[in-house]
């Protein structure tokens, strides 16, 4: 089966290519039959791929298939070659099982819409791009990938096109990503200039002889592929792309941005371990980068209305548990949770989905509520789903992979980013529980008519099933890529830990339970006290990122592109040829055709030229 | 001989076409047709044979070409009616052959009147443009040159639109003329005083290239000669402040017009300062690199804010074009491997982008009857074909990988930054502004709210034909780009030697000091 990797990737490819070729001219069950099967036929080669792997596990724990040379320019010598490996093995197994069953929900989802195939055709050139990304063996093919699931996520954020919101939230993402990725390019050309490789594996193995630790260079660009990561992975400052992202349908947010494309900066930090282990600041900074982000994003999330946007910002706030376990180097643990928050946050968007489609098209969860019995599928996925994302102890998956983060962090005497991990733990929690009781719960708002069909539930039984302990309980075949974190083996505090972050999630939904079932008078004082109000605003405006990057970025650009509109270089241009116009007016003037002018003008002419010559 | 045929084959053409129409109104568009296939095969057939793997010029001594013609022309002044032929030529050559076809193709149905005075201007043009990618003595180049000036300006001022409230087609036309034709007389001096600065030197009265490129000269002379070659060229690329006439030009030029001028005559400037400016000055250039570079760098980011703010959509073209060629200016002067090889990638990829994009504008005037972005809008409900296939060509002209363009712009950026940091950090933030105006055209021309929701007369055989041979060639440029990297390779390596040997001190310039300018 390894030798058929590239299937891997050219299934989606080939459906991308049949069905934009088909646009119009196919049925929408033939669509369905091409869109979500080549995802499948995919999921297959890479699970059969993944067992040969394991298997006959090579020395160098990798398996290489090089397709063609890119290109050949002196010393630069990309290639097309993919590389599998416990790693990347990993990130395929999550794009194409859960994007398996994204893309069948989704043929339930979007059935009827006038775009059903070229829907189908971008999320599967999406996968294909994504598969690039992890599988590509060099920083060069990765960032083809990179590149090519940013368009994606622009085509499909902006897929409900006659809407102008969706265009600029489409172009927000990809311009505010771009700006990470611009970043990320620099820092390759600075790899190449220091090593003269883009060769992942090769660039790994010279770096730690060519830079000494803590040096400038390797630090430099640490931080720039940071800068690269930030932007795909939607951290501080980089961040407020994502919740406008959730414009795109709901399928969409599942797959790009919550469970593949948004991880990617996790796995490309993962992939430069080495560099990043080269340059201490940089990945103390990883760190931090996410303990403020996981907190920002609980803040924010606890006083959100949209559906979407409150797992958008619970998203961001999960990747910043990743980013955390980076900081902390808890490689494995990191990649473990980027797994089953792939589950989870799958399984969340998509009952979303559900829940929205039910509700006709509403979002605001406060026109919803008492869904629970309608809507029983979703309802379960919910509290699954939602008890994986506040980890709750023992019986989620997301508890085995975020307890792990925090013991690591602990372990590894990292206890600013320990803290921040246990109270963010907390706050999701509480805006956990708060958007299920608020739907679910409480007085029937809305008329709501339930899904049916197996592409409606077997997406979301499966991915229920993986959400709970059975997730927690896969082993990933990280231990030739990414070396143990430092708790690894277990140690005298674990179980404190565990018990410890277990109560705290337990706690946050009791408190929510307390503010958000029944009457909540509290909540509703709170929200008109004088020191609630100001504050809620400012939550509800993610910290006012937005405002101050548009005064920053967006107004002085545009200030600067209206005040030139007229290109004032061409304007001094031109005014030279004005004024040889003008010269020309006033000497055709003088062509009156009397001879007494001329015959003045040549006599006071003479007079001139005299006087110069005897008085200088 | 084959090299005569390239450049006869269009002037013969050309001739053909104007005398043809009397007997049909198609015939001079087949003839014209024709006569582009016949260049391209030929220059394909010229691909096919030819052994491009040799070094020219060289650092010492005079080069080969893998193909060449010489007669005298006029043997008292030196001057020779020469050509020669090396890989960056002939690529620029099939470009020209390419687009050329293209041009004939796009204008199938919007030139009506004088059809045959049209193509001979259209196919005189090209000639002329090969003629300046073959020429190898400088008095015939600067001919070619000006040769190729005269039917554009026919082109715009005949054929051209005039834009209700703008600037008119006549106005363009002179303004195209009087941009290129003074850089051009600047030019002249600078080549009729080398030959001069040579006769001193040597005695002998000379115009070939291969003898003037090592004239010995002093530090001073040779910084003011190349200046007047780089006049020229930064008009022609175009370079900013230079750069007006061209967003004029391509607001009124017929489509061919447009898509000639954007995808080969501009090519012409980069080429020439390959091929002229570079290796005859050498140590002036190395000295002005920075410069040269930084200039690049305005035209970047220059090009990319105009290109944001227009609303006539080929105007937004033509500054996009602007901002590319300030990679291509960045990569010439950086003088690295990898940024020269970038360079040639990024002057076919965006000889092929934006000769697309302006047939796309093309086919959307002939549909809606304006180019006005305001007036467009959700175009991507009266259309199936047209919104993708102008979405690829954006995401062209973003610089996304898999297409040409990343190709060009990764290999320009790789290769400058070893040369010049600072620069080539400036210069990637184009990549940010390159996705901001690309997608606000895809924004403003194709997405939000349909005008109306009747369905407008899609893409025929002939434009769908027409568009998707450049779209399969911009994938094949951005997957498999080695062909055309080892076509240009030498000629390349060539003008990188001169970037290793240009800085070293001036060798020559102290037997020479005494001679001064003429």
């Amino acid at each position: 089966m390894l030798n058929l990797l590239f299937v891997v990737f050219l299934s989606p490819l080939l459906g991308f290519i049949v069905l934009s070729l088909g646009r119009g001219r196919i049925s929408q069950n033939l669509a369905t039959v091409i869109g979500v099967g080549s995802i499948g036929v995919s999921a297959l080669v890479t699970l059969g791929a993944g067992i040969q792997l394991l298997s006959h596990m090579p020395a160098d724990g990798a398996y290489t298939q090089v397709l063609w040379q890119w290109m050949e320019v002196g010393s630069f010598t990309p290639r097309f070659a993919l590389r599998l490996d416990g790693l990347s093995l990993t990130m395929c197994g999550v794009i194409t099982g859960v994007g398996f069953l994204i893309h069948l929900f989704a043929s339930w989802y979007m059935r009827g819409d006038e775009g059903f195939t070229r829907f189908f055709s971008y999320m599967n050139l999406f996968v294909a791009s994504m598969l690039f990304l992890v599988l590509g063996d060099n920083l060069l093919f990765l960032y083809f990938g990179w590149e090519g699931v940013g368009l994606c996520s622009y085509l499909l954020i902006g897929f409900w096109y006659q809407d102008p919101a969706n265009g600029s939230a489409a172009r927000k993402a990809f311009i505010v990503t771009r700006i990470g990725d611009t970043f990320m390019a620099i820092g390759l050309f600075l790899l190449f200039r220091e090593l003269g490789t883009l060769d992942i594996s090769q660039a790994m193995a010279t770096a730690p002889g060519h830079f000494e630790v803590g040096g400038n260079t390797v630090t430099a660009i640490a931080f720039l592929l940071l800068g690269g990561a930030v932007g795909k992975s939607a951290q501080l400052p980089l961040q407020t792309w994502l919740p406008d992202a959730m414009a795109g349908p709901t399928p969409v947010s599942a797959l790009i941005h919550a469970a593949t494309m948004v991880t990617a900066g996790v796995y490309l930090i993962a992939r430069t371990r080495v560099l990043f282990e080269l340059a201490p600041l940089a990945l103390h900074w990883v760190g931090i980068i996410g303990a403020v982000t996981l907190l920002i994003a609980g803040f924010t999330a606890l006083v959100q209305t949209d559906i979407k946007r409150i797992l958008a910002y619970s998203t961001m706030s999960q990747i910043g548990y990743m980013f955390l376990a980076l900081g902390a180097g808890a490689w494995q643990a990191a990649i473990f949770h980027l797994m089953t928050h792939a589950f989870f946050k799958a399984l969340l968007f998509l009952s979303a989905g559900a829940v929205i489609l039910a509700c006709h098209h509403e979002q605001d969860i406060f026109k919803m509520g008492g869904l629970r019995k309608k809507l029983p599928l979703p309802f379960w996925s919910f509290i699954v789903g939602g008890g994986a994302l506040c980890a709750v102890p023992y019986l989620t998956a997301g508890f085995y992979s975020k307890d792990e983060i925090l013991w690591q962090a602990y372990a590894g005497g990292h206890l600013n980013l320990f803290l921040a991990g246990l109270f963010g733990a907390f706050l999701t929690s509480i805006y956990t529980f708060r958007l299920i009781f608020t739907v679910f719960f409480g007085k029937e708002h809305s008329a709501a008519n339930s899904g049916h069909g197996l592409a409606y539930t077997l997406p979301l039984i499966v991915l229920l099933a993986l959400s709970t302990f059975i997730g927690g309980q896969i082993h990933l075949p990280l231990a030739l890529v990414l070396p143990a974190g430092p708790g690894e083996g277990g140690g005298a505090d674990e179980t404190k830990i565990a018990l410890l972050s277990g109560s705290v999630a337990v706690i946050g939904i009791a408190l929510a339970a307390l503010l958000f079932l029944g009457e909540r008078k509290f909540v509703k004082w709170l929200k008109n006290s004088t020191l609630g109000a100001p504050l809620a605003a400012f939550f509800g405006a993610a910290f006012g990122f937005d405002w101050l990057y548009d005064k920053l970025f967006v107004q002085p650009f545009l200030w600067l592109v209206r005040v030139n509109k007229s290109d004032y270089l061409d304007r001094a241009i031109m005014a030279g040829a004005g004024s040889l116009q003008s010269l020309n007016g006033v000497l055709t003037k003088t062509q009156t055709g009397r001879i007494r002018w001329y015959a003045a003008s040549v006599a006071l002419g003479a007079v001139l030229v005299i006087a110069v010559a005897v008085l200088s | 001989m084959i090299l005569i045929w390239l450049f006869m084959v269009p002037f013969i053409g050309g001739l053909l076409c104007w005398q043809i129409e009397r007997f049909g109104v198609t015939l001079p568009r087949w003839v014209a047709l024709t006569t582009m296939f016949i260049v391209l095969v030929l220059s394909l057939y010229l691909w096919h044979t030819g052994d491009y793997s040799q070094t020219l010029l060289g650092s010492h001594g005079n080069g080969h070409w893998v193909e060449q013609f010489s007669v005298p022309w006029i043997p008292q002044l030196g001057i020779s009616f020469s050509f020669g032929l090396d890989g960056l030529s002939l690529l620029m050559v099939v470009l020209t052959g390419l687009l050329g076809l293209m041009a004939v193709a796009c204008s199938w149905k919007e030139i009506a009147r004088n059809v045959g005075f049209f193509h001979l201007n259209l196919m005189w043009n090209l000639g002329g443009v090969i003629g300046v990618f073959l020429a190898t003595d400088l008095f015939l180049y600067f001919f070619f040159w000006e040769m190729m000036l005269v039917p554009m300006f026919f082109l715009i001022a005949l054929w051209g639109h005039n834009i209700p409230g703008g600037t008119s087609r006549v106005f363009a036309a002179t303004k195209f003329f009087i941009f290129t034709q003074a850089s051009g007389l600047v030019m002249l001096v600078s080549i009729l005083s080398l030959v001069f600065v040579h006769y001193r030197a040597t005695g002998t009265l000379t115009f070939a290239y291969d003898a003037l490129l090592h004239t010995p000269m002093s530090a001073a002379t040779e910084y003011w000669l190349m200046l007047g070659f780089f006049v020229a060229f930064a008009v022609k690329l175009p370079v900013v402040p230079v750069h007006s006439w061209l967003p004029d030009a391509h607001s009124q030029a017929p489509t061919a017009g447009s898509v000639d001028l954007a995808g080969v005559l501009l090519k012409t400037a980069a080429y020439s300062l390959l091929r002229f400016a570079v290796p005859l000055f050498p140590h002036a250039s190395v000295s002005f690199a920075p410069v040269a570079m930084w200039l690049g760098v305005i035209g970047i980011i220059y090009g990319a804010l105009l290109a944001f703010s227009q609303n006539d959509v080929k105007r937004m073209v033509a500054y996009t074009s602007i901002s590319h060629m300030g990679f291509v200016l960045v990569g010439i002067y950086a003088g690295t491997e990898q940024a020269l090889q970038g360079v040639v990638i990024q002057m076919l990829a965006h000889g092929i982008s934006a000769g697309a994009l302006f047939i796309l504008c093309g086919e959307i005037q002939e549909r809606l009857h304006t180019r006005d972005l305001r007036e467009m809008g959700g175009l991507w409900a009266n259309f199936s074909y047209l919104p993708p296939i102008a979405l690829f060509f954006a995401a062209a002209s973003l610089g996304l990988p898999g297409l040409g363009n990343f190709v060009g712009e990764f290999l320009i950026l790789l290769g400058s930054y070893k040369a010049a940091p600072v620069v080539t950090i400036f210069a990637t933030s184009g990549l940010i502004l390159a996705a901001v105006y690309s997608l606000m055209l895809v924004q403003r021309a194709f997405l939000g709210k349909p005008k109306n929701n009747e369905k407008l007369s899609d893409l025929n055989a002939r434009e769908v034909v027409t568009v998707v041979t450049l779209m399969l060639l911009l994938l094949g440029l951005g997957l498999y780009p080695q062909p055309v990297l080892d076509l240009s390779r030498a000629s390349m390596a060539a003008v990188q030697e001169i970037y290793q040997s240009g800085s070293e001190p001036l060798a020559a310039a102290s037997t020479t000091t005494t001679m001064g300018s003429p």
